[in-house]
């Protein structure tokens, strides 16, 4: 249990996923500007690397593992994601319309989104079993939408600034970046002072 | 005649004018991830110029055959075996970048540069021109990553094109640290994670005022007009959703 609290503690805290590993940058610089949307994608983002761990945990320690198939993971993850995203969207829109109108519009972007494949690799490479994959996964996931929020607020406080001309829009956006990812870097020991 | 010289114009856009990085703003996550040293830049820059040359290619020739509403998947699919084979290469004889890209390798796949060029351009463009389009755009990514690389590596850690064994192996040069010498004391911070947000904001702030040096717009954050996938996003058509919809209407005011 402690293991576990740990894992999901560095997900979000010490290896965050936009501000510590460097994946899902695009939705964290072009979907950050308002709060709402910073949170609709982030609970999107949530739910597709929690549904696409459970879905392809399976597939690579019952299928590629168990063939000496390890080398088509790649491929056969990022098919799994698109079709499972699609599925998930085709299912949310039949039955659950108000949680589609919620998260639907962004289930499409993240099939591409560099964060879930990233998130479904490196629980890999670590050797995670199910349970801490599942748990990595969701903590990614807090992890992005606690980046995601609070970039939201620094951008929404950004609007109003008198910025040099050369550094006026991407470039200030990514040293304001760089500024909230000076204050994760404080966290680096943290988890292990709690639980250690 | 003519067709060579828009040949050559597909090759030379990518490099400064058209850079995927720095003016398409593109490929973000692989430039700030990887730019830590310049040997792992260069490392990634190749494989990733490798892979879209040869997705380019094999989209672009299978461009009559691929219908157009199953064409996202099929173009995944053709990325993703090109980039398995590229990672199979690097494990087999680089195996030191193997472990310093690490999971950044695979994740080629969904390197917006790519999928990007396979939508813009080797969807509707003939294989010669795809071919050239994919060079450039790939030495063009290249590029900007050694540029960003070399900052925070003389300036982060001192040294330059330091460590990897199969340099040392190939043109018997053993890196070089004497940036040390000069710098007391390098500045640790740009090695990491907010180091890389910065030198990027610096960059592409000098990239912009070269730009407008030069008579062109800066690069500007689109939010997700950049995106590959913005045909098949809805979020585009929402009023409330998307960034660039509301920087349109304020230009409009």
């Amino acid at each position: 249990m402690k293991a576990l609290a740990m894992i999901f503690m560095t997900a979000i805290l010490t290896e965050n996923f936009i501000l510590c590993k460097f994946l899902g940058i695009c939705p964290f610089l072009g979907v950050s500007k308002k709060l709402n949307t910073a949170v609709g994608m982030s609970v999107a983002v949530i739910f597709v690397m929690g549904i696409a761990t459970a879905v392809t945990y399976p597939i690579n320690t019952g299928l590629l593992v168990k063939y000496n198939l390890e080398y088509l993971q790649t491929i056969v993850f990022i098919l799994v994601i698109a079709a499972l995203v699609q599925f998930v969207e085709i299912i949310l829109k039949k039955f659950i319309p108000s949680l589609y109108q919620a998260l639907g519009i962004y289930l499409p972007l993240i099939t591409t989104n560099c964060a879930v494949l990233g998130v479904v690799l490196l629980n890999i490479d670590n050797g995670y079993g199910f349970a801490q994959s599942m748990i990595n996964s969701i903590g990614a996931g807090v992890g992005f939408m606690v980046a995601m929020i609070m970039f939201a607020g620094v951008r929404e406080r950004l609007e109003g600034c008198n910025i040099p001309k050369a550094l006026n829009g991407l470039p200030i956006t990514l040293i304001a970046a760089s500024l909230v990812s000076v204050s994760f870097q404080g966290f680096t020991g943290v988890v292990e002072g709690i639980f250690g | 005649m003519a067709e060579k010289k828009s040949l050559g114009k597909e090759f030379t856009k990518g490099l400064i004018a058209e850079n995927p990085v720095l003016r398409l703003v593109l490929g973000t996550c692989p430039t700030l991830a990887v730019s830590v040293a310049v040997t792992n830049a260069i490392g990634m820059g190749i494989a990733a110029t490798i892979v879209l040359i040869c997705s380019n290619i094999v989209i672009s020739a299978l461009r009559k055959v691929i219908p157009s509403k199953v064409r996202i998947p099929a173009y995944i699919v053709v990325i993703a075996s090109f980039v398995t084979i590229v990672q199979l290469f690097v494990k087999a004889f680089v195996p030191a970048l193997d472990s310093a890209l690490g999971v950044y390798l695979p994740l080629i796949v969904v390197n917006c540069i790519i999928l990007g060029r396979a939508e813009a351009f080797a969807g509707k463009n003939s294989v010669a021109a795809s071919f050239f389009d994919g060079l450039g755009m790939g030495l063009g990514f290249t590029l900007a990553l050694i540029v960003m690389a070399s900052i925070r590596e003389i300036l982060g850690a001192g040294s330059f094109l330091d460590g990897i064994s199969s340099l040392t192996v190939l043109f018997g040069y053993s890196g070089f640290d004497g940036f040390k010498n000069i710098l007391s004391q390098p500045m640790g911070i740009l090695t990491l994670a907010p180091g890389g947000f910065f030198v990027f904001g610096v960059v592409m702030a000098l990239a912009n005022k070269l730009a407008e040096k030069k008579g062109k717009t800066p690069a500007e954050l689109k939010g997700c007009a950049n995106c590959p996938m913005a045909h098949s996003c809805t979020l585009i058509d929402r009023e409330d959703a998307c960034d660039n919809k509301e920087e349109k209407e304020g230009a409009a005011v």
